[in-house]
């Protein structure tokens, strides 16, 4: 298997408190990898340290190591904001920066590097078209980013992210709020963005992991229970608790 | 406790309702009759002539400008220092020691009487730095008196600014640094922008601590250096020293009106931040 | 590059930041260097519990002053204290909307007005009723106390209203439930559960009051002899030196420096005792 990323003898505390323990998991290149649980189970923490955004977290510590193409996340020679351009983040309330729609995509692209309006009109495109929201905006980017109806809104996030041409996206609960319609486009634009890098997400239902991802990992207070392809998981779990859980016979 | 009969209660309740009419009451009173006896005084003349016979005649153009300028100093030094500030307390550093020595010096210089600035300032800047009395000398004793309310306003309005800003730019790939630039100084302007404002008004009004550190000189201010008299001084000294009463009059409304025009800009900026925000 | 520009920024903030501690320093050394000399001479005994201020013949003592700074503080807070919690009690709990909407910027208009347009109208109005009604020269302690109380209205209002405001809607919704009425929840639960926040709003109102100077100068007559009845002309620490600064030299500005080292402690004991209070509220 060609892993993308590595997770090895992860534990992360906040204070005292242990949200994820002893983890290890691989996560391949080029598919859509979903870490599903219940509520509590230290996924968000987990996604939130794969781009290292828990650093902002006061009090939170990490124990082990996060390989991205074999190399350590933690290295202290790594520069924070590559690796946030490199794995990217999609969160479970759409976040549009208060600007125009253009402006939220030329957000990240600017930051690297002075570019000229053509090449970031041309970035703009190519994003909004991979996000399947071009139709929808292409007649008015200078419109506020806020008066997006909310599937739109999260994906001009997603579109966001992709204008920084990112390796990994990391997608918290994308659709938890979005109706069925919105949350259809999205899972159709990730899985036509597998093809190019790698997805990591937390979906809100294990339904959306079994439609979308290749492969799962089930997540229990803060440990990995289980992991395998979507099929193998889904279909013959080999811990009890998995069971229960897509059987909704969990607590 | 539930001895009280409904008549005592139907009393208190008209307690109430009569100090909160009497609050309204007394300053609808204060404002109407300056502007009714100060409004007719208000013509071009009085605007943009130099006051005549120590005020008795002429205009008080030269006491505008010294307020202008005064306040203008007093801005600019502090809009730079107090916002900054607000963005180390909110942005910068975690509570601890050196937060809490900030916020305290920050809140005892709030409380300080605007004579005691004067004070510090006539031996600071007049005396010690040999400013004189002067605009720069008055400029510079408020932009410290005006300091804590811009900190305190700033930092309020750059924590109102949501947390999923922040992060939306850190995951973009941004620093620290262009966070706060590209996206919470934005975010927070209107806020900030409403304490200065405020500032603004309270540079106007102010009497005792410039009476000390810029003089009362009548002419006409040609520089920073020159000592000038303000409007608010200029009023005192029409009125307490019963110089001309139909020109304090005059003073006194023109001094209303901006200080209302002050309030009104800042409150239409709040309201539309806080519709924004919804 | 990059790390260095961030430290940079993050250090030029911290700069920034330390204005506010340098400038208080810098105000507190200034004005004790400068009026300690005169309490030195003088003694601070002398200084303070002096009976008479002859400049002319270098004679310095303050405790008329202290005895008018105290008396006028306390007619402003006895006039503004109970108008301005009824009126955050109003706004907080019987206001219609409209009013509020209404209030809200009028208090800030309040606090807003040039203090000596206050002293103005104290003139024109509150001195001459005083002299016409209740005798003596007018310009008196009852007079700035009046004027001071309606100075410190705002800011009694404005904090009492937050710190009502601020308790959970458990509390009143918990009195309402059991039976009591409007007001008696007002007393009886909310008031005593906002305590903290009047009594800061109080001293805060305190503060200002015995910090303002053009409004008193111009209504409280200053001055130097210890007064006998509220009718009496006084003089305040902060009058005083707002009115002899103009024109003192030697040591004659030494006393009024030293005279403002001590309104400077008693603003900050005032202070300090508004900021404990309201630390304890938010534990």
């Amino acid at each position: 298997m060609d892993a993308k990323i590595v997770i090895k003898d992860f534990n992360l505390y906040y204070g005292k408190k242990q949200a994820i323990e002893g983890f290890n998991l691989s996560i391949p290149r080029n598919e859509i990898f979903s870490l599903f649980g219940p509520a509590g189970s230290g996924i968000t923490s987990l996604l939130r340290a794969m781009n290292r955004l828990s650093d902002l977290t006061p009090d939170l510590r990490v124990e082990g190591d996060i390989l991205l193409d074999g190399k350590s996340i933690f290295a202290p020679d790594l520069s924070m904001t590559a690796l946030r351009r490199r794995v990217g983040m999609v969160f479970d309330v759409p976040t549009p920066l208060p600007l125009s729609i253009f402006e939220n995509i030329a957000y990240g692209p600017r930051l690297q590097s002075k570019k000229s309006k053509a090449a970031l009109q041309d970035i703009a495109e190519q994003a909004l078209r991979a996000a399947a929201l071009w139709e929808d905006v292409k007649d008015r980017l200078q419109a506020p980013a806020m008066s997006l109806s909310g599937g739109q809104q999260q994906r001009l996030c997603i579109a966001r992210v992709l204008a920084l041409q990112p390796e990994v996206i990391l997608l918290d609960r994308p659709c938890s709020g979005l109706d069925p319609i919105s949350t259809a486009k999205i899972e159709e634009s990730l899985i036509e963005l597998k093809k190019n890098l790698t997805v990591v997400i937390a979906p809100h239902s294990t339904q959306q992991a079994g439609r979308i991802a290749d492969r799962v990992a089930f997540m229990l207070l803060g440990k990995l229970i289980e992991d395998g392809t979507s099929e193998d998981v889904f279909m013959q779990p080999k811990d009890q608790r998995t069971n229960d859980y897509i059987t909704g016979r969990f607590g | 406790m539930r001895k009280k009969p409904r008549v005592g209660e139907k009393v208190v309740v008209g307690i109430i309702w009569t100090a909160a009419v009497l609050v309204l009451a007394v300053l609808a009173a204060i404002i109407v009759y300056i502007l009714v006896k100060g409004l007719p005084q208000l013509s071009w003349e009085f605007l943009t002539q130099i006051p005549r016979n120590m005020g008795r005649a002429g205009g008080i153009s030269s006491t505008i400008v010294g307020t202008l300028l005064v306040t203008a100093v007093a801005i600019v030094i502090a809009v730079p220092f107090g916002v900054g500030t607000a963005f180390y307390l909110a942005e910068y550093t975690k509570e601890g020691i050196i937060t809490r020595i900030i916020r305290f010096s920050a809140e005892s210089l709030a409380g300080i009487p605007s004579i005691v600035y004067g004070l510090f300032g006539f031996i600071f800047f007049v005396i010690t730095l040999k400013m004189g009395y002067s605009v720069l000398s008055g400029g510079l004793t408020l932009a410290i008196m005006i300091l804590p309310t811009i900190i305190r306003t700033a930092e309020e309005a750059i924590r109102t600014v949501p947390n999923s800003y922040r992060e939306t730019s850190y995951s973009l790939g941004a620093t620290k640094w262009q966070t706060i630039i590209k996206t919470v100084f934005p975010s927070s302007l209107p806020g900030i922008v409403n304490g200065i404002i405020l500032s603004v008004g309270r540079c106007v009004a102010e009497t005792a601590a410039v009476m000390l550190t810029a003089g009362s000189i009548l002419r006409m201010p040609k520089s920073l250096g020159d000592s000038s008299r303000t409007m608010a001084v200029h009023f005192f000294i029409l009125a307490s020293e019963d110089i001309s009463m139909e020109k304090a009059y005059g003073t006194a409304a023109l001094l209303i009106l901006l200080i209302f025009l002050i309030n009104v800009v800042a409150n239409i900026l709040v309201n539309r931040f806080a519709a924004k925000r919804r | 590059m990059k790390k260095f520009k961030e430290k940079l920024s993050g250090l030029a903030f911290l700069v920034l930041a330390l204005s506010s501690i340098s400038v208080l320093l810098l105000i507190t050394v200034f004005i004790v260097v400068q009026g300690a000399s005169s309490i030195g001479r003088e003694g601070l005994l002398n200084f303070v519990f002096g009976m008479k201020w002859a400049p002319s013949q270098d004679i310095y003592g303050i405790f008329p002053m202290i005895v008018g700074t105290l008396s006028v503080t306390l007619g402003a807070a006895i006039v503004g204290v109970p108008i301005g919690l009824c009126t955050s009690i109003f706004l907080a709990e019987f206001a219609p909307p409209f009013l509020r909407n209404i209030f809200r910027p009028a208090i800030q208009l309040l606090a807003a007005i040039p203090s000596v347009v206050y002293g103005f109208v104290g003139i024109l109005f509150v001195v001459p009723f005083i002299r016409n009604f209740l005798g003596g020269p007018g310009l008196s302690i009852l007079a700035a106390s009046i004027v001071l109380g309606v100075m410190i209205l705002p800011t009694v209002i404005s904090i009492c209203e937050v710190s009502l405001l601020s308790l959970p809607r458990q509390y009143k919704e918990g009195a309402l439930a059991l039976g009591l009425t409007r007001w008696q929840s007002i007393l009886h639960v909310q008031l005593p559960a906002a305590k903290s926040g009047i009594v800061a709003a109080i001293i805060l109102g305190i503060g200002r009051a015995v910090g303002e100077t053009m409004a008193v100068i111009m209504v409280v007559g200053n001055a130097t002899a210890m007064p006998e009845s509220i009718l009496d002309s006084v003089r305040t620490l902060t009058t005083n030196i707002g009115i002899e600064m103009g024109y003192a030299f030697g040591e004659h500005q030494e006393a009024l420096f030293a005279t403002g080292i001590i309104l400077f402690v008693m603003i900050m004991i005032i202070n300090g005792l508004a900021q404990s209070v309201v630390r304890r509220k938010s534990k």
